[in-house]
């Protein structure tokens, strides 16, 4: 019984090492979603640093919102297309995701002992 | 490559996992990296606006009152004593864009290794050829992060130009400790490209030595998105 897994995964990558031989196409993005991505984050680099030079943007409060949620999406598009997190196994994710949920609660966590941000009641 | 072919192709024994040691272990890592840059990230945020003297990053000063101005330069400053703001957004940019473009690169070179041998995957004409050609978009990736690496050198020198250094200011002692540990990681990553283009040129790199170039691809990629956290986090946040 303890031996299973050991023999499920070992069927499962002679299985695999054929559909390669086979010349099967793999999970992995194309050159065109490629493509379409280094576009995506190059717009949004532009619009990013376009933002920066708007002084009415930068005195408003959507300002800091817009270029976190700007870089996150960008964070997101190359860890899960150009790291292929989107089509690997899920092992995978869960050795970046855990450490990076640890990271930035870390980073909130200091931010708020620090008074670097601050909820107001009342 | 799925990480079981890789297990299979590198002659890797089979693993409780069925998944490859090696790409478990790089993971592993990216994921205490990311703790490793939010302990850095987060001391400049912490430090952030904390300087008492200048050159600040998004303001002017006077150093010959201590004011400051985040609108523009500041008048009754005596000559020789006005400081810019010191980040040089379209520099950093232009860089940003470079290091963006160095993943483009890299996520071909694995292609291309991938794929080798494959008649035709990469298309017909002189375009298929180019794609299909895994030295140039190693040497490609390689030499767009020698380029950010340049771009990291005039920053810190016109910095110290300008009077910033690692012991000027927290500003400077965050800001140098920040991206001197990327700029590190990138030298280390650059190495590494070189490394597989050396073998590539040597023997050629085949499916069979995928993951070796997926695993540098990873530490490559995630290179990328620290830079993308630091050029919001410390470039364009005021």
């Amino acid at each position: 019984m303890a031996h299973e897994p050991v023999h499920r995964s070992s069927t499962e990558s002679v299985a695999s090492a054929e559909a390669h031989a086979a010349g099967e196409v793999h999970e992995h993005p194309t050159w065109a979603t490629y493509k379409w991505v280094a576009l995506i984050l190059t717009v949004i680099t532009i619009v990013e640093v376009w933002v920066y030079y708007i002084p009415a943007f930068v005195a408003s409060r959507l300002f800091v919102p817009a270029l976190l949620t700007m870089s996150a999406v960008k964070f997101v598009i190359v860890v899960l297309f150009y790291m292929h997190l989107k089509y690997d196994h899920r092992v995978f994710r869960a050795l970046f995701t855990g450490p990076l949920i640890i990271a930035m609660t870390t980073i909130v966590a200091l931010m708020f002992l620090f008074a670097k941000l601050v909820i107001r009641t009342g | 490559m799925s990480s079981t072919t890789a297990a299979i192709h590198a002659g890797h024994p089979p693993t409780t996992t069925g998944l490859d040691h090696r790409k478990i272990a790089i993971w592993a890592f990216i994921g205490s990296e990311c703790m490793l840059f939010a302990s850095l990230i987060s001391t400049y945020l912490i430090y952030k606006g904390r300087s008492r003297t200048g050159p600040f990053p998004h303001e002017w000063w006077c150093q010959a009152t201590n004011a400051t101005s985040a609108t523009g330069p500041i008048a009754n400053c005596p000559a020789g004593a006005l400081y810019k703001p010191i980040l040089n957004i379209p520099v950093t940019s232009q860089s940003t864009f470079v290091l963006l473009m160095s993943s483009l690169a890299m996520v071909l070179a694995l292609a291309a290794v991938e794929n080798k041998g494959k008649k035709g995957w990469a298309g017909p004409g002189w375009g298929g050829r180019l794609m299909e050609s895994s030295k140039l978009w190693l040497l490609a990736t390689a030499i767009l992060g020698a380029g950010f690496l340049c771009y990291q050198a005039f920053e810190f020198t016109s910095f110290v130009h300008e009077g910033l250094t690692i012991k000027t200011n927290l500003f400077g002692s965050s800001f140098f400790t920040l991206t001197g540990f990327h700029g590190a990681h990138v030298t280390a990553g650059v190495l590494w490209l070189l490394t597989l283009l050396a073998i590539d040129m040597k023997r050629g790199l085949g499916p069979r030595d995928a993951l070796l170039v997926d695993i540098s691809a990873l530490y490559w990629h995630f290179v990328d998105v620290v830079w993308i956290a630091i050029f919001t986090l410390v470039y364009l946040i005021r």
